[in-house]
Order: C-alpha cells, then structure tokens, then sequence
C-alpha cells in the first residue's frame, strides 16, 4: 500500500481503464494539457495523445450529448464537467437522454457514460461554484450517483463507473482532492481491483447511534464519531458511497442494531439526499427506532462565499456532534 | 441523373409508403384507435428518402418527434413502427417510447427524439465515435427550423466543425414550428447562411425535389466520409397536416397549403420517372396493403406486461 491523493486516485482510474479498453476516452473543458480546474486529469494527454483526452469548447449541454451519443455506438466516454454546477446546463441531455435512452428504445442500446462532477463547498467559491445538486440526479430513474469518500473508493469506485453500462453521475469533492488515502500499487495482486456501486460500508462501529453520510461528510461523520467516543456516545458511521441505487440494507442493518439515525449531507436540507435517506429509515426501521431520525444538512441558502458565512451555512464535525449529543440527551 | 427509372421506383414506393402510413395515422387518431399524439411526415417524404437513399445501414441517423419519414427512409419495419403507436410490446421501443421514441438500432436509426434538438448532440456524438474508430461511415442530424433555434444546433455544429466530424445537419424547413412562422423566429432569409459562422458549407435545397435533395446529400456525405467535416442543408419544405393531432392550423392559409401541394414531391418525383398513372395505381395498392398489414398485426400485438423496472430502467 501506498499513500496517494483522491485526485490522483481518480487520475489512475481514467488511465488504467484507457489502457484496458481502447473505447474509454475523456471529453471536457480545459482537461488536456492544462489537467482540467483541479488538475485531475492532469498527464492523461501526454500519455494517451489529445484524440482520447479531448478539450472541448464551453458548451456542458452538448458535451453530455456527445457522450451519449458516443456511448449508444459503443464507445465508453468519461466526460468532464469542471463545477458540478455546471450541470445545470447540461439536464437535458442527462435527464432527457442520457438516463431514458435505454429504457425509452426498449432495450436497444445502452448509455455507459461517466459524468465526474467536483462538487461542494468549503473553498469559499461562491454560490456558483460550490453546489451539492446530487439530490438532482438520485430523483431520476436510470442513472447512478456515485460519491465516494477516499482515495481507495474513489478509484475503485470510478473504475466500476466506467465499466458499468448505465450512465454514473460521478459526484468528488473538491476538498478531498487533497486528501490521501491507502490504495494498492497497480502492480500488486489486488491493484486492479474495483469497489462494487450500489455498496454502502459501516467505517466505524458502536452501539448507540447511526452516523449517514457520504463524500466529504463521512470524514466529518468519523472525526464527529472518534470525538463522541469519548463522551460515551458509540457510533456506527456508514458511507454510503452509493447514492442511486441507494444502499438501504447495510443503513437498515446500522439503524436495527442502534435505534438511532443521524443523517449528514453537504447539499440543502429540503428535498435533499438526506429527506430520501430519512424516508428510507422511516419507512424500513420504524419498529426499532428509540428517537426521531434527525439529519445535518447544508441550510436551505446559496453556498455564501465569505469564509465565515460559508462555515455557518455547511455541516462539519462540530455540528454533528452538538446535534448527537441533543439527540441522546433527549431520547437516552 | 444517376438513377435509372428502375433504380428510382424504391424510393419512390418509399415515399408513397410513408404518406399512406401517415394518412392511416391520422385516421387511426381520428377514431381514438390510437392514444397520444403523433406528428405526421406527410409533405416532406422527398428530405427523409432522397438522404437515407445516399446512406448505408452502418451510417446512422437522429430524427425529432417528427420521425415516422426517417425511421421508414432507414429502414425500419413499418409493423413495429404501427405496433409502437399502438402501445404494443412488439414496437421497437416495447411500447415504452410510443411515436417521439422510436429507435431501430439494426438500421442505424438511433431514436426519434421528443425534445427539440436533442438530438444533435447525440449525432455529433456518434459521429465523433466514429471519427475516433477511423471509420467509414457518417451521421445525420434531423431537425426542424424551430430546432434551429435551440442551443445545441451551435454547440453541435461548432464542435463537430472544430473536430471535422463526418456528419450532416438537416435542416427541414417547413416554414412553422407548431404556430411559429418563420420570420416570427428568424431575422435572416435562410437558415443555410449560418454556416459560415462555423466556417463549414452550407446549401439551401429544395425539400420538395427527389433529385435536389439526393444531390446535396450525397455531396456532403462524399464530403463527411472523406473527413472533410460537416455540412448544414437547409431543405425547404412543407407539412401537409397541423403540427399534431389537435391543431387546426388557423395560422396558415388553405391557398398556401395548396400552392404547395401543387409541387408535391411524389407527385414530382413520378412524372420525372415518366411513371403511368396505372403503375402508380398498382404501386399504391401495393402500399396500401402494407399499411393494413402493419395496422393488422399492431392490432392483433399483445400489450406489454407490467415491468418489474430495475429489470428495465437500467442495463
Ligand atoms: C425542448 C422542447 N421545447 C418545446 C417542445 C414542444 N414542441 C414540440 S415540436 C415543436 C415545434 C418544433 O418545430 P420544428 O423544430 O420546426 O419541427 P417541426 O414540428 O416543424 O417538424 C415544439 C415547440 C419540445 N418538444 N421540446
């Protein structure tokens, strides 16, 4: 094992899977020699010419469409939203054609596109570029959302993504880019390895209380955890890792063994992943839960750009500890 | 021209073929055989056939929610097209996708497509698939003139003029986008005139003439499969029915449908063949039969069961 970057972990994903296969290509905004806004794909041009790892003009709605299009021919693109803002100029080409196409020709063709989007806050980039619009794409049928937490997931997890014949919304925080984490040589026994989609995976374990959360926030979630600990609240954390299909077993195994739910979630509080998560818990866990199921979301504003605001209006580990310790205190 | 009356009587059976289906269609919808709505072809047969008359079943194409004329032209079996509107489980889309959602993907035809304009990207798409394959073969992109007006036709055309993708954009211009006139949508005279804004060529085509229409088609798909890159056609042409089921087209005149049905393109397309009224007889009896054919067994298909949908929504 190895330490390396969540973005380099990524960046070794695209590479070995367009070694692998001569159909996988990346399709984007600034991604060839500059390394797209984060530096992700950054080497990928040298090493596989600039046909594969294509820049494109400033145009999302149609970039998504020409992956689809490539992709309902054969080809598996990987295509490079800079901000997962941006999407919001590309729904119609991923809601409209990208998720139906495979349901709405009866089968016909499939759509084995990856759509990686940095998402989130903490970089003080405003209300423009610091969205969580994943809740967005869950409501869709026909299209996975994918969100990991580390670097080892991250890679495993991209590798499922551009393998898997469904269209995956591919969800990175911009904040874990800089975050290391073990992953196997590519070279060892296990260095091609994959991490399922659809797998949520309990990080730490205890008797009291279920931690939810996914991307940046599961770090969040287990430093919240690890400090809990101490005051004699025991934690389960599962990261969920998945978001469509969601994995509701393993948050149900949690929840039967704790009889308590916290969910935590970057996007806004209403109508947001957390709302379906909390649904699931109800509808699933009801005869085993000792306390309302509570979550700490992102406060239904813009993401405000000065520091300050920005803290105030995103969870962390200080918020998810006042709100598990509330928890217990009022239903012990 | 290159076509000997013989080579020409397919296409022209093709085109007699999709007026007859789109006539039965509109009768079928009249006495609420079929649910939905539907937009019919009829008016425009020479664009659909004169190009895909110039392609293969490896080339592909995208149509739009008007896309009965191009899934026939491709090659699509008109039983499954009839069974698709029925809402039947032997339509090519199992009764999922109903008239705008149609694919046949053993003929290159990869959807009808109910948003407008959606599908230029999905072309461009394709066509870049096979730019990166080193193919041979090339894509067309049907839209409509309101189409035009989307976004994705200049992202579309942009992108696939930067990369040289072998593709044709096919603009059919029928002069409304459901009430729109043209010159409510559009300040310049043609549509074509844009093509110099992407540095690639552009023609206006008269939509109504087999031969016009063959010939640009088959000048830009040299040009596409030579990797030379894009060409937009704007073909000039004219919907004999309203926009779909409901419309009673109050913003057009009966003297200007008529004016141009007097230049209706089967019609040209036979005299120019020197084709008798006789064998236009025994060929549209021939048709027409297709058509009962195709109603028959749309008739006699079983619905579709209720799906269980992880089975389906994904692959
Ligand atoms: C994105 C989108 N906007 C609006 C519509 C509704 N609509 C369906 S067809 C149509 C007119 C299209 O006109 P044109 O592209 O010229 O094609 P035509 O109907 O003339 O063949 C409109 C507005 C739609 N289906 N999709």
């Amino acid at each position: 094992m190895r330490e390396i970057y969540y973005s380099w972990a990524l960046r070794e994903a695209m590479a070995e899977e367009m070694e692998r296969d001569p159909n996988v290509f990346i399709l984007g905004e600034d991604i060839a020699e500059y390394g797209g806004a984060f530096k992700v794909t950054q080497g990928l041009a040298e090493k596989f010419g600039r046909e594969r790892v294509r820049n494109t003009p400033i145009s999302e709605n149609t970039i998504c469409g020409v992956g689809v299009g490539a992709a309902i021919v054969g080809m598996r693109p990987v295509v490079d939203i800079m901000f997962q803002d941006f999407i919001t100029l590309a729904m119609d080409q991923i809601v409209n054609h990208a998720a139906k196409f495979h349901y709405m020709y009866g089968g016909q063709c499939r759509v084995p596109m990856v759509i990686r989007t940095p998402a989130g806050g903490g970089r003080c980039y405003g209300p423009t570029h610091s969205q969580s619009l994943e809740a967005w794409l869950m409501h869709v049928p026909g299209i996975k959302v994918v969100a990991p937490a580390t670097a080892y997931d991250a890679k495993g997890l991209l590798k499922s993504a551009i393998r898997d014949d469904n269209p995956v919304f591919f969800v990175e925080s911009k904040l874990l880019y800089g975050i290391k984490g073990e992953v196997p040589e590519p070279d060892a026994p296990d260095g091609d390895y994959t991490v399922p989609i659809g797998e949520a995976k309990v990080t730490r374990e205890g008797a009291h209380l279920t931690l939810i959360a996914y991307s940046r926030m599961t770090g969040e979630a287990e430093k919240a955890a690890d400090a809990l600990r101490g005051s004699g609240i025991d934690c389960d954390v599962v990261d969920l890792r998945t978001l469509a299909p969601l994995d509701g077993d393993t948050v149900a195994a949690s929840v039967e063994k704790t009889g308590r739910a916290l969910v935590i979630a970057e996007d806004c509080k209403t109508a947001g992943v957390s709302a379906e998560v909390m649904a699931r818990v109800s509808e699933e866990c009801f005869d085993f839960l000792k306390a309302p199921v509570r979550r700490v979301a992102a406060a239904d504003t813009p993401v405000p750009c000065a520091d300050s605001l920005e803290k105030a209006a995103l969870p962390d580990a200080q918020k998810i500890i006042d709100a598990a310790v509330a928890l217990l205190q009022q239903y012990p | 021209m290159d076509l000997s009356p013989q080579e020409l009587l397919p296409h022209l059976r093709m085109m007699l073929l999709i007026r007859r289906f789109e006539e039965r269609l509109d009768e079928l919808f009249a006495s609420g055989l079929i649910k939905g709505t539907s937009h019919l072809y009829a008016g425009q047969e020479a664009v659909a056939v004169g190009l895909c008359s110039v392609l293969t079943h490896q080339d592909y194409i995208t149509s739009t929610h008007r896309g009965h004329g191009h899934f026939l032209a491709k090659g699509g079996d008109a039983k499954a097209l009839m069974a698709e509107l029925f809402g039947k489980v032997t339509g090519p889309s199992k009764g999922r996708g109903g008239s705008q959602h149609v694919a046949d993907y053993r003929v290159g035809f990869l959807g009808s497509n109910g948003i407008t304009a959606g599908g230029l990207p999905i072309a461009t798409g394709a066509a870049l698939a096979i730019h990166l394959r080193q193919e041979k073969n090339c894509v067309i992109s049907f839209f409509g003139e309101g189409g035009s007006n989307q976004g994705t036709f200049h992202e579309s055309i942009n992108m696939a003029a930067i990369w040289r993708l072998p593709i044709l954009y096919v603009c059919e211009n029928n002069l409304y986008a459901m009430s729109t006139r043209y010159d409510e949508a559009f300040a310049t005279p043609t549509i074509a005139a844009r093509a110099a804004g992407y540095g690639i060529p552009g023609e206006v085509v008269d939509g109504t003439d087999f031969f016009a229409v063959r010939a640009a088609g088959e000048r830009a798909v040299q040009r596409a499969r030579q990797g030379e890159g894009p060409t937009l056609l704007e073909m000039q042409t004219y919907r004999y029915y309203g926009h779909s089921k409901s419309d009673k087209r109050e913003y057009r005149t009966r003297e200007e449908e008529a004016e141009w049905q007097s230049r209706d393109c089967i019609e040209k397309l036979r005299l120019s063949m020197h084709f008798s009224d006789e064998s236009l007889h025994a060929l549209d009896a021939e048709v027409l039969h297709e058509v009962d054919e195709a109603v028959e067994f749309a008739m006699q298909s079983p619905e579709p069961a209720v799906e269980e949908w992880e089975d389906v929504v994904y692959a």
